[in-house]
């Protein structure tokens, strides 16, 4: 049967198991628009503020389901709206689908009104880009798409599609979902070669990422640890994947990391890194970088071996399968001199924590902690929100965080909580600060629109609080341009949009104000005032190693 | 700094190259020559870049190529296991003080007069790139009024092809 292209791109969309996808109408997206509503019973499209909430919507949506999160904008200024989101997935390693309108094929090339090179301006940003230049070849671009986005190392693909495209018809016939590509094992005598070091350690570390909640490898790595009696870290990106109270779990790497989990992987002889890369937040000064330690590193992605430190294993391969064949050639042990050594780290760690009475950030996430439900997502922004957050938050379940790691999106936070909700049916909570806020607040409008329920703690303490954390320390205290002095009313801006909200000052406000939200039918904003010099520690300085971390506040404030 | 040479089969669609190219300067790598046209099937185009850089950033780049759903077959390409040559047409003013020279040199590196006015030569020379880089020295003696090169083209020595390699 002869269908319109546009109704192909829907039917294909749906055919691929999408029920929910995020977006903004306009010129050369209409005709797409006109077959979302022709099949409005079979998927449901979420209209959001700006296509930037949107793209962010999808990436929440897929972090959440682990399915691929689609996202569809009309050409020119809706087309370059997205690329931040893009841009952000990229880093992530998050599988998403955008689709863009484009002007006709006959006035391509000619500065056409709202015409842009889209495939251009996202070559660097997508793991691959299509323009369609005919019907024909709608249907099995768009599978083809999907495939991509979610195979191997997962990540974001956009597929421009004129006007003339969506209106042209051509036969289609439905075919079953694509399969991502069938994963693979590392090669044997690589897992030969890992085991032999592996066995040979004496103060072996665990340090996994994103790759781990990806290939769902979290049972694989817990039996790694008991096996050979090693403690647990991992990146930003792995957060969630292993539950904050595990006993093994030391938690966060990196600048802002848990200070025994960085002190361990400091000090191991063998760092056996699973799914995770090696970011500058990470290593600091890459010379000074675990030094007496010989890495192990398995990832799906070949490029990221050795890339930034130099292993001398690397394994190309997914990780619960590599893990499923490693496992079973090391030798069982127990590690008592270097459990306890960690002990002390773990010791020290716990004297540095922030005790202090009244709102800090790190009783407001504690607080907040209480409410939340094993299966309550929760989105941050980017600042020293995020950084409280992931050191604080009690993870309990993988899928469950959603954060930008890698391109540290300030406006990430409220597409991808909106997303979240719709991932994982629930109530989602976003945690940020006034200044990311401030950049994407235009999506409370989605969230009533479409009563979606998101619990809102803005860290509220009126400057740019990373900012000025660095400003503090390494910039003489010069606070250019990071005071705020808004005057924003952040319980009356929500009560405007037609949602609810307050604002609080004590750790008991915060309880009953969370106690509110969370019984609260539709979107409600906390605004959470926080002192405007609390740092988030420990810190490594960039460019330094772990004998330079700063745990404590020195600086007179 | 070394001088490497890849060659790359790529599916022959539009923009192949510039994603390619993207991924050179992603890397801050510069290439110092390229070459494309289609290969012996109309499906795939092959590519050959000439570039210096080090050991380990060429490793990374051909990891990263690796990663483009249009790359299909990366190899490299070293002067033990392939052949190259290259085409360059250059221009020099014809004088009569120089002409004899000229004459002679063009003779010993078999390049070969595709033009001749009363102004300027016109020779066209096949070889390896040292060989162009030598007969430009030579010529810079002279008054050389444009010079344009192909690049390299290379081919593995032997039955071995880049399709053989076919890895996705």
């Amino acid at each position: 049967m002869l269908f319109s292209g546009s109704d192909i791109l829907v039917k294909t969309l749906i055919e691929q198991g999408c029920e929910t996808v995020f977006g903004y109408p306009g010129g050369q997206i209409l005709n797409v628009y006109d077959s979302l509503y022709k099949y409005q019973n079979e998927i449901n499209h979420v209209l959001t503020a700006h296509e930037q909430g949107a793209a962010h919507a999808a990436d929440g949506y897929a972090r959440t389901t682990g399915k691929v999160g689609v996202v569809i904008s009309t050409s020119g200024p809706g087309a370059t709206n997205l690329v931040t989101g893009i841009a952000t997935a990229y880093l992530d390693s998050i599988p998403m689908v955008a689709i863009c309108g484009n002007v006709p094929t006959t006035q391509i090339g000619t500065d056409s009104f709202q015409e842009i090179d889209i495939t251009g301006v996202t070559l660097p940003i997508t793991k691959h880009n299509y323009f369609v230049g005919s019907v024909e070849d709608l249907a099995d671009t768009i599978r083809e798409a999907f495939k991509l986005a979610k195979s191997g190392r997962p990540g974001p693909v956009l597929i421009d599609v004129p006007k003339d495209v969506q209106i042209a018809k051509c036969e289609y016939e439905p075919q079953p979902p694509v399969e991502r590509d069938e994963p693979f094992a590392a090669k044997d005598v690589r897992i030969e070669e890992a085991a032999e070091i592996i066995n040979a350690a004496k103060q072996p570390f665990i340090y996994f990422g994103g790759g781990v909640i990806i290939s769902n490898a979290q049972e694989e790595v817990l039996a790694l640890a008991e096996k050979i009696d090693a403690p647990i870290g991992c990146s930003l990106m792995g957060l969630s994947a292993i539950p904050t109270v595990h006993p093994r779990f030391l938690g966060m790497q990196g600048m802002h990391g848990h200070y025994a989990s960085s002190m361990a992987m400091h000090n191991s002889d063998v760092i056996i890194s699973l799914g995770v890369r090696f970011n500058d937040r990470v290593t600091g000064n890459r010379s000074k970088f675990a030094k007496g330690a010989r890495i192990v590193h398995i990832d799906v992605d070949g490029s990221e071996l050795n890339k930034t430190v130099n292993s001398v294993c690397g394994l190309r391969g997914d990780v619960k399968l590599t893990l499923q064949k490693l496992l079973p050639l090391l030798t069982e042990s127990k590690k008592e001199e270097w459990t306890a050594k960690v002990d002390t780290f773990r010791a020290e760690e716990k004297t540095c924590l922030d005790n202090r009475e009244g709102l800090t950030p790190r009783r407001a996430i504690l607080t907040l902690n209480r409410h939340l439900g094993e299966n309550t997502a929760v989105c941050t922004d980017v600042g020293q929100h995020q950084m409280w957050s992931a050191q604080n938050l009690n993870f309990r379940t993988a899928r469950r965080f959603a954060s930008s790691g890698g391109l540290g999106t300030m406006g990430y936070g409220f597409g991808a909580a909106i997303g979240a909700a719709y991932g994982t049916g629930e109530r989602s909570v976003l945690v940020t600060g006034d200044g990311s806020f401030g950049m994407n607040l235009n999506e409370l409008a989605t969230a009533v629109r479409y009563n979606v329920p998101v619990v809102v703690i803005i860290m509220n303490n009126g400057v740019l609080g990373m900012v000025r954390q660095w400003q503090t320390l390494f910039y003489d205290r010069h606070y250019s341009s990071s005071v705020l002095e808004r005057k924003t009313d952040f319980a009356a801006f929500a009560k405007s949009f037609g949602a609810d909200g307050e604002a609080v000052t004590t750790p008991e406000e915060l309880d009953a104000a969370l106690s509110r939200a969370f019984a609260y039918s539709g979107p409600y904003i906390i605004d959470c005032k926080i002192d405007r010099d609390e740092f988030v520690l420990p810190m490594l300085p960039p460019g330094g190693s772990m004998d330079d971390i700063i745990t404590k506040l020195e600086v007179e404030l | 700094m070394n001088r490497y040479t890849l060659a790359v089969l790529v599916r022959n669609q539009f923009g192949v190259l510039n994603r390619l190219t993207s991924m050179f300067r992603r890397r801050q790598f510069n290439i110092s020559s390229i070459t494309a046209s289609e290969s012996e099937s109309g499906a795939y185009s092959r590519i050959t870049f000439s570039f210096d850089g080090e050991e380990n950033g060429k490793v990374q780049l051909i990891n990263q190529l690796y990663k483009l759903p249009d790359v299909c077959s990366i190899k490299e390409l070293t002067p033990i296991n392939s052949l190259s040559c290259e085409l360059m047409l250059i221009k020099l003013k014809n004088e009569p003080s120089s002409r004899d020279e000229i004459h002679a040199a063009a003779e010993a590196f078999k390049a070969e007069t595709i033009d001749y006015t009363r102004e300027s030569i016109v020779l066209r020379i096949i070889g390896n790139s040292t060989k162009m880089d030598d007969f430009i020295a030579l010529m810079r003696d002279y008054t050389i009024l444009e010079i344009c090169r192909t690049g390299t083209a290379s081919i593995e020595k032997g039955s071995a092809t880049l399709r053989q390699n076919l890895n996705l």
